[in-house]
């Protein structure tokens, strides 16, 4: 499961603060996880892959299902907005990999890629994780040393 | 060959032509030449069980059937003699009619075909039914899919998708094995593309989705022999590539597609094992140039077709698993990877990527787009073609860059630097470097460092070292062209534009003040920033104003020697260190003519390199900032963040804030000037303004100009009431102006006061804005340089009118009783009554009544307030006696005005004397019939007589009746008459 968790400190001086985030896997991990900035920026907040080797096709992955998202975000521009479900489900499948999607109200976006052979992440799961990692970004939220926008540091 | 074979070579249907009609005089010999013709086409068909159908052309329109009895005598002996059935004969008359009896032909026909179509099914049914599975594997599978042929042929769609289907199925029931996978494979995919082909016409997209994805499952793995693996990758390409076919066919024919299941996916997909196709081949196939082609071929067969599809062709008719020839083999596979040698994977690569980016554009997904054409940018950079890899790659890279992707923009970068090195291309290879080393660039410090050098390199007209990980040959070539440039002189300075992009160096410009007087020299600084790993020097950094006679300040330039541009210890002005702010300060003096304009850096340019080199002009538009700056500007801003302390002459970079413009405001004036007046002002009087001008300027003040009036821009009717004037001595009338421009005064010498009244008149009540606006010139050094300033001072001042008093008017009786109406001919008085509202005491100077023609004075006109001076409050009252005669008109007689001539008693000199016309109202006139008018003496005494005499005038033409009766008082006794009855004659 996911696990992010921050703390600040104070140096020696008193003078400046430090941040720092930490995201922590157990077993069955996503391929890869990112949290994505609200539009019109999108640029990813904090993205990390477990495999390293091939990071940047992964990127380019996360990049391109923001199409998706933007799609499902207009469409549901129409319904009720309270009672909008933040989780996206699948966003498109590729040939090895499974693409999900989750918003938040505030259009801050998170991507989870997982292997496609790994059947033992459900739709469920899925929805448990992405909750976690909500919970996490809204912990970094609160912490008043966070500026919205910096790119979140992991651990 | 057996496809084709149904399809182009073997008819269902042969019809014979034949030109005869129904009464042709050489009946027998045209029968028997038609029946040659039906006999020779049976001869060529032999053991085909083709239907032959005979149509005759007749020039005459038939009669209906069974009233012809020739006609069908003659068609009897005709279908007897060509060995036909009735149904096979037909008739098509050549008549107005043609296309109806030719479309009834078609119908005909295509039963006719359906029939053989029909037979042909029973006949492979009956061939299978005498298999069995187990040792007729093999032709089961092909029994079924003629079956299923047949039925497509047929038309009978329904049946072929499902006879294909079970064919599939059986399909995957073989044994698979290294040698036969391939024809399994081209089997398989072969039906999968007739079940999605047929689903798609169904309009059952979804079926033909599965369909597909089942057969990419089943046959992923099923790679067959690793030497020839790029075969599969080729063989899946092929797939995804054929089903996006099919999936736009539909499309086209009125399928909706949506964005996450659309052809694009597949096209992708295709590409991407095109891809691994290419590496596979890379792989596999790099062979020595010395291998030879095999001779004889192996791919060539004795007869040039294989007899199976999908089969080796030196394996051919060869059941058996087990490899009977392995140095056969060994050849075969050899071939095979050399002619794989040959192929151009980046072509077929491309094609499927730009049919991909095809269909995801019409999808809403420019991401994916984008994406894909960085592969294609890549994938011509494979093959070489790096112009058009360039041109993809630059297309995107603003996306990429505006959405903030840094990992995947240096990765997009570093392959188009790569380009640019290979082809020598000067000023793409700077902006890339020049972009690679900035803070969006995610490479790493070795990297950026090698690129620096690389750039150091080329602003000294020097070639760089090769891009790491460059085809070889390629670098071969570039250097000859790096070369070239390097000889060729001339188109050696390069403007780079960076708004659009993310340069290593960062620019800020910003004045220390958003306006400056006149007067005073403008500042601004200009703060620059590397973000590269090593110093870095440049030549000149120059700032272009709006107003471009200021350019010439802003300079900073300094002639270097070649030698030096590495040289870390020199940290002179010209050089920017890595991580540090670096501030030029500049001044100039703005020139008079700019006061009230606003002055705007237009651009900054910082020269990298030399003249004598190669030089590169970075460009930024405004006072700096680039693609990247203005959403980290909002970040800063953001952030709560504590700053380290830095030494007091440095500044962090996020706390700059961008000023490009300023405002030239006029020399503040060194003079006074003050208002005096005695408010508020009195309607119509001539109201003095005196203003005070005193200089405090240490020089003289030349030209000196005043300005007053009312202030413009207020309402439009005060222009009109509001006369200004500098002669106070005599009034003005309403030709006079509201504003009087521009009065010269001559010169202030220091110190120097000048006093000047203005005169105003306001026609109505009510607050006015007057403007006193004085400006004049004066000489002035400003950092050594002599300028003339124009400065000007202003007061305006808010001025009351109000009436100076109220007049009240009344009419009375000679008894000073109150009258609504007066009596024709009988006098009356006429009381005015001047009430002073004014704050300051008034001189009434005199007053006059003129009276209308219907008013007649009783006695002289005369008036007796003359020089009466009035407080505030006091009032000062007259009465005229008047009389009127007699009127006609009902409604009232006008009286005539009263004219108050009044001035201030304040002001010592001469104030113009104001007359107020005050309109007397209209009074109602009345005849009236009997005027009684008692004498009495003013007084009398006790006990002695009083005398009254009682005057009665008849008004009227009329002899009237009249009764006189005196009521006794207690206080008088009587003597005389009490009571008179008489008559009064009328008035003569």
């Amino acid at each position: 499961m996911v696990k992010i968790a921050y703390f600040d400190s104070s140096n020696s001086l008193g003078e400046s603060t430090v941040m720092a985030s930490a995201v922590t896997y157990t077993a069955e991990w996503p391929v890869l996880v990112s949290i994505i900035f609200s539009p019109p920026q999108n640029y990813p907040l904090y993205i990390r892959s477990v495999p390293t080797e091939n990071e940047l096709k992964f990127h380019y992955t996360v990049h391109t299902s923001l199409d998706v998202v933007d799609e499902k975000i207009s469409a549901m521009g129409k319904a009720l907005v309270d009672q909008r479900e933040l989780y996206l489900g699948l966003l498109y499948p590729t040939e090895d990999y499974k693409v999900y999607g989750y918003v938040t109200n505030s259009k801050v976006k998170f991507v989870m890629v997982v292997d496609s052979s790994n059947t033992a992440l459900r739709d469920n799961e899925i929805r448990s994780m992405f909750r976690k990692l909500h919970n996490s970004y809204t912990d970094i939220m609160c912490n008043p040393f966070y500026n919205p926008g910096d790119r979140i540091h992991s651990r | 060959g057996w496809m084709n074979k149904h399809l182009n070579l073997v008819p269902a249907l042969v019809v014979v032509f034949y030109e005869l009609d129904w009464d042709e005089p050489q009946w027998k010999e045209k029968q028997s030449e038609c029946a040659t013709r039906v006999e020779i086409v049976r001869q060529s068909l032999q053991g085909r069980n083709t239907k032959v159908a005979v149509v005759l052309i007749q020039k005459k329109t038939p009669l209906p059937p069974g009233e012809d009895v020739i006609a069908s005598e003659r068609a009897a002996a005709l279908c007897n003699a060509c060995d036909l059935s009735g149904k096979s004969l037909f008739v098509l008359p050549h008549t107005d009619h043609l296309v109806g009896y030719i479309i009834r032909l078609e119908n005909a026909f295509y039963e006719h075909a359906q029939t053989y179509y029909y037979t042909e099914i029973r006949r492979v049914k009956s061939h299978k039914e005498f298999l069995n599975k187990t040792t007729h594997q093999l032709l089961f599978v092909r029994h079924q899919f003629k079956i299923a042929f047949f039925s497509e042929l047929k038309q009978d769609t329904q049946n072929a998708l499902k006879n294909y289907r079970t064919a599939y199925n059986l399909v995957h029931e073989l044994r698979a094995h290294e040698t036969n996978m391939l024809e399994i494979k081209t089997m398989a995919g072969f039906i999968n593309y007739k079940i999605c082909r047929l689903c798609f016409q169904h309009n059952t997209p979804l079926d033909a989705i599965a369909q597909f994805r089942k057969h990419i499952d089943l046959c992923k793995k099923k790679i067959g022999s690793a030497e020839l693996a790029f075969e599969h990758a080729a063989w899946m390409s092929k797939q995804f590539q054929a089903f996006g076919d099919l999936f736009d066919e539909a499309i086209k024919l009125g399928l909706t597609a949506i964005q996450t299941q659309n052809p694009g996916f597949y096209y992708q997909q295709a590409a991407y094992y095109a891809q691994e196709r290419k590496q596979l081949a890379s792989m596999l196939c790099n062979h020595d140039s010395s291998v030879i082609y095999p001779n004889p071929d192996p791919l060539e067969t004795q007869t040039g077709v294989l007899d199976f599809y999908g089969q080796r062709p030196w394996r051919q008719g060869i059941l058996s698993f087990d490899l009977s020839d392995p140095e056969k083999e060994k050849m075969g596979i050899l071939s095979l990877q050399l002619k794989e040698k040959n192929v151009l994977h980046s072509e077929l690569i491309i094609t499927l990527l730009s049919n991909a980016v095809a269909q995801f554009k019409k999808y809403k997904c420019p991401r994916m787009k984008s994406h894909l054409m960085v592969q294609m940018g890549e994938e011509y950079y494979y093959a070489k073609d790096y112009a058009k890899a360039l041109k993809l790659l630059d297309y995107v890279m603003c996306e990429y860059r505006s959405e903030g992707w840094c990992t995947l923009l240096t990765s997009i970068l570093t392959t188009a630097l790569k380009c640019s090195y290979l082809m020598a291309q000067l000023k793409d290879y700077i902006t890339y470097s020049l972009e690679l080393l900035g803070r969006a660039s995610t490479l790493k410090e070795d990297q950026k460092s090698r690129i620096e050098k690389n750039l150091i390199k080329v602003l000294m007209n020097e070639s760089p070292d090769p891009e790491p990980d460059c085809d070889t040959a390629a670098v071969k070539a570039s250097q000859k062209l790096w070369a070239d440039r390097v000889s060729l002189a001339g188109s050696n300075v390069f403007t780079i534009e960076v708004q659009d992009f993310i340069p290593f160096v960062q620019c800020k410009a910003k004045f220390l003040a958003p306006s400056f007087h006149v007067d005073v020299p403008v500042q601004f600084d200009v703060y620059l920033r590397a973000d590269c790993p090593h110093p870095i020097r440049f030549s000149k950094l120059c700032i272009s104003f709006n107003n471009q006679d200021y350019n010439q300040y802003c300079v900073v330039e300094e002639a270097y020697q070649k030698s030096d541009i590495l040289e870390q210890s020199s940290q002179g002005t010209m050089c920017l260190v890595p991580g540090k702010t670096r501030k030029f300060t500049f001044k100039f003096v703005a020139k008079t003519e700019d006061v009230g304009k606003k002055i705007e850096i237009t651009s900054v340019d910082l020269i990298l390199g030399s003249e004598s080199g190669r030089c590169v002009i970075l460009n930024w538009r405004g006072g700096g900032g680039d693609a990247a700056s203005s959403q980290e500007a909002l970040q800063a801003a953001r952030s709560f963040r504590r700053r380290p302390k830095l030494p007091d002459n440095e500044v962090h970079w996020d706390s700059l804030t961008i000023q490009a413009s300023t405002m030239i405001i006029s020399r503040v004036p060194n003079i006074s000037v003050q208002l005096r007046h005695e408010p508020p002002a009195l309607t119509n009087e001539m109201y003095c303004l005196i203003v005070t001008v005193q200089s405090h300027e240490d020089t003289v003040a030349k030209d000196v100009k005043l300005t007053a009036g009312l202030k413009p821009g207020q309402d439009a009717n005060l222009t009109q009431k509001t006369q200004v004037t500098l002669h106070g001595t005599d009034a003005c009338d309403e030709s006079f102006p509201a504003l009087l421009p521009d009065i010269p005064v001559g010169d202030l010498q220091p110190g120097e006061k000048l006093e000047k009244p203005i005169y105003i008149r306001c026609g109505t009540v009510g607050a006015r804005m007057f403007l006193v606006y004085v400006s004049y010139l004066i000489d002035t050094i400003v950092e050594g340089k002599e300028i003339l300033c124009k400065c000007h001072r202003d007061e305006t001042v808010t001025i009351e009118t109000v009436f100076p008093f109220d007049v009240a008017v009344k009419f009375v009786s000679t008894k000073l009783e109150h009258l609504d109406r007066v009596f024709a001919d009988i006098p009356f008085l006429l009381m005015t009554d001047i009430l002073s509202a004014s704050p300051w005491p008034l001189t009434i100077v005199t007053t006059q009544l003129q009276l209308s023609p219907s008013m007649t004075p009783v006695d002289q006109l005369e008036s007796y307030v003359e020089n009466v001076v009035l407080q505030t409050g006091e009032s000062a009252s007259e009465c005229f006696c008047l009389r009127c005669p007699p009127v006609t008109n009902a409604s009232g007689v006008a009286t005539g005005c009263y004219i108050i001539s009044w001035k201030r008693s304040s002001p010592v000199e001469s104030v113009p004397v104001v007359s107020t016309v005050i309109t007397l109202p209209h009074v109602i006139v009345e005849s009236i019939p009997l005027h009684v008018n008692a004498d009495l003496p003013s007084f009398g005494r006790v006990r002695e007589s009083l005398p009254v005499r009682y005057h009665l005038q008849n008004k009227t033409d009329l002899v009237q009746d009249v009764e006189v009766s005196v009521e006794p008082s207690d206080a008088f006794m009587f003597s005389g008459l009490k009571q008179f009855l008489g008559t009064t004659i009328s008035a003569e």
